[in-house]
């Protein structure tokens, strides 16, 4: 769907995007990882069309992206506002008249996403008039009003609040069911592992990671479990096939102990070994999350 | 292209729809109505007195009294109260002045009126008109002149009339409606430049701090999105004197059939209004107007590209509006009074300056040469600030939160795409 290919962007004095590839698959939510100015906002102008690269190319659909492609992307971009004085039905039918659609077409589609989200009596009301997650709302209909095969969505859910950004996750789900790719770029962890199935990880403008969500978590896997074991609290001096983190936490008779596996043991040896001594009410492994992982690879650059 | 014009259209209909056009459009030929009135009113009023003056002459020559005759709305009457009983006379009613000539010869200023209220300027004109002849005549007799030989000389009246050589044959030439008509086009296009082209920077402002500019140009390229702009205030302009001027003729000829008046000075020089070809004035205008515009307005968007907010604004606007106000206070001041001088054939020939040197020269018939060289450059003016605009634009568009220089400009222009 898009292969963002060795891409290189030099602005004065920095460098914001240094060889960075990426393919994102058709019919995937694709997350753009990567703290505050790793360069995901260059990458998203760039397909954008917004800027040109220096050096690399961009592909969609297996064209080599050109203005035609324009009306095929939706984009909601980070920093969003829509003319302060403008009505917002009128609006709006322009910003989807400016990608391809006719008017009548427009007309149609909002009443219906107007509809939808319950905000019938906003269609003649100007923009200053309307609060800001009323604002959010009309500008996500207006991302993907003219029915984009592929949506960009940067930091989509920065400024609402919580009930709004359900609604528009939820539409995204949508959206993303009825066939389009959707490629968002965020730094909050949670959501990535609720939507995406793939993710790139943008660091001082290197790729430093990218593929799907649970192979890339499943490659952190580090032989951690967490055991939740009742009776005598226990000691482990040596012998056992585990060395503990940190401390045991307990609540009454229970106790919660971090433990990391020995070379070449597994969680039966665990078993094993614990069974005799005390009763084990839980064994399970640690997946490092998507943050753990973000902030470690991020610690381990700088 | 189509997107262009779907900008065009919404830059034209948000600023044709709003309130303030449609009232700019309604006062300023209502203004031109009002005025033209009251010009003519004046003039109506200005020649002669609207009421009866009785002038009591305090004489003590003896020499002018007698000799002083009536003309309408001035009776003169001759007095023997002494000066301070005529002045109390005076002092109760308004419309008896006290004229106080006294004794010995008369000398600049000692001969005075008194009244109630300031004498009107007809009257003391008058006056002072009949005093000199009256002295003039007894010189005469006192060096024995034959006074009716004099007179009968001194019924002279001669005027000149300026008459210009042209191609079309001889044609007359009042200066005064030129002058007048060129330094109205002047400020007219001093004026229309800088209003529309601050509408294109405070548009271009809005779109960046409202952070709308990303979402339009995602969907159009910063060239597009800029030309729309510019297009639509330029057609909003054009709208805007297209309906004063279809006014103003409507109002004009209403003003003229209200205030019709007897022949006065103004109506002389409205009638050497018309000697000048308002066609081709008319048609000048709006070609400097809009190639002016579209000079200027491409630099104001570059400029409202490169900031935050309007109060920045500053620093590039002096420079790049230096030009104009040159050329528009050299225009008002001198320029009319010698067209055809170096200074006023060059800054109307560079195109930053053009527009309204130009249009101040244009009723005194420029040459034909020197237009047509002035309105190429000032195409090829247009096009070269388009150019250079549209790089710093799409640079700055996307720009926040950066204190920019000329020089931090210089660098955006050949910033690659």
């Amino acid at each position: 769907m898009l292969s963002i290919r060795n891409i290189v962007k030099q602005y004065a004095g920095h460098r914001a995007l240094d060889d960075v590839s990426l393919e994102v698959e058709s019919g995937q939510i694709f997350g753009l990882l990567g703290p505050n100015g790793a360069g995901k906002t260059s990458l998203i102008r760039i397909v954008n069309q917004i800027t040109a690269p220096d050096s690399g190319e961009v592909w969609f659909n297996g064209q080599k992206l050109n203005p035609s492609h324009i009306e095929r992307i939706g984009y909601l971009p980070e920093e969003r506002g829509l003319y302060k004085k403008m009505e917002i039905g009128e609006q709006m039918i322009y910003l989807a008249r400016l990608k391809g659609l006719s008017r009548d077409e427009a007309n149609k589609r909002l009443k219906a996403w107007f509809k939808k989200l319950d905000m019938e009596s906003w269609w003649k009301k100007k923009i200053e008039e309307l609060s800001k997650g009323m604002q959010q709302k009309a500008q996500f209909v207006a991302t993907v009003l003219h029915e984009p095969d592929l949506i960009i969505l940067d930091e989509p859910f920065s400024g609402f609040d919580p009930v709004n950004a359900e609604v528009i996750k939820d539409e995204i789900l949508e959206l993303n069911k009825k066939g389009a790719t959707i490629l968002f770029s965020t730094h909050r962890m949670e959501s990535v592992e609720e939507l995406c199935d793939s993710i790139a990880l943008i660091h001082k403008s290197h790729k430093i990671l990218d593929g799907k969500v649970k192979h890339i978590r499943n490659s952190y896997r580090n032989d951690v479990y967490l055991v939740e074991y009742s009776g005598q609290l226990l000691t482990f001096e040596n012998g056992q096939p585990f060395d503990q983190i940190g401390e045991t936490i307990s609540d009454d008779d229970r106790h919660t102990i971090r433990i990391k596996l020995q070379d070449g043991r597994s969680s039966n040896d665990v078993l094993q070994y614990l069974i005799p001594q005390t009763r084990v009410t839980m064994l399970q492994e640690v997946i490092p999350s998507m943050n753990d992982i973000f902030i470690e690879k991020v610690n381990l650059m700088s | 292209m189509n997107k262009v014009l779907l900008i065009i259209q919404r830059e034209y209909l948000t600023r044709v729809r709003k309130k303030s056009f449609i009232i700019m459009i309604f006062v300023v030929p209502l203004l031109i109505l009002v005025m033209g009135g009251a010009i003519a009113m004046i003039a109506k009023n200005s020649d002669q007195l609207t009421n009866l003056q009785v002038v009591n002459v305090v004489d003590n020559t003896g020499t002018f009294a007698k000799k002083l005759h009536d003309v309408p709305n001035i009776k003169f009457t001759i007095t023997h109260h002494d000066i301070n009983e005529a002045k109390a006379l005076s002092k109760k009613d308004e419309n008896i002045s006290t004229l106080y000539i006294p004794e010995g010869y008369p000398q600049k200023g000692n001969i005075q009126i008194f009244a109630k209220k300031k004498s009107p300027i007809q009257l003391t004109d008058e006056i002072q008109k009949q005093l000199n002849d009256i002295d003039f005549n007894n010189r005469m007799i006192q060096h024995h002149i034959d006074t009716a030989a004099i007179h009968s000389i001194k019924k002279s009246d001669i005027a000149v009339n300026a008459v210009e050589i042209t191609d079309k044959g001889d044609k007359d030439a009042n200066v005064g409606a030129n002058i007048a008509v060129s330094v109205a086009c002047a400020i007219l296009i001093y004026l229309s430049l800088f209003i529309y082209g601050g509408q294109v920077m405070r548009g271009v402002i809005e779109e960046k701090t409202s952070r709308i500019i990303e979402v339009v140009i995602s969907s159009v390229k910063p060239f597009q999105l800029m030309l729309g702009k510019i297009i639509g205030v330029g057609l909003v302009g054009l709208t805007q004197f297209g309906a004063w001027i279809i006014l103003s003729i409507i109002s004009s000829k209403i003003a003229g059939h209200a205030f019709n008046s007897p022949q006065s000075p103004m109506t002389g020089a409205l009638a050497a209004l018309q000697n000048i070809q308002f066609g081709y004035i008319l048609g000048c205008f709006l070609f400097y107007f809009l190639t002016g515009y579209l000079l200027y307005s491409a630099l104001f968007a570059a400029v409202g590209s490169a900031v935050d907010s309007e109060t920045e604004t500053q620093q590039f606007m002096f420079p790049i509006t230096m030009p104009l106000l040159f050329t528009y206070i050299l225009s008002v001041s001198v320029l009319f009074r010698a067209p055809d001088s170096a200074l006023a054939v060059w800054l109307s020939i560079i195109p930053f300056t053009a527009p309204v040197a130009m249009m101040v020269r244009l009723p005194f018939d420029p040459p034909g040469w020197q237009l047509a060289i002035s309105m190429s450059l000032m195409v090829i003016g247009f096009l070269f600030t388009t150019y250079v605009a549209a790089r710093i634009y799409r640079v700055g568009i996307l720009m926040y939160g950066k204190k920019v220089s000329f020089k931090e400009l210089g660098k955006w222009f050949f910033y690659k795409e």
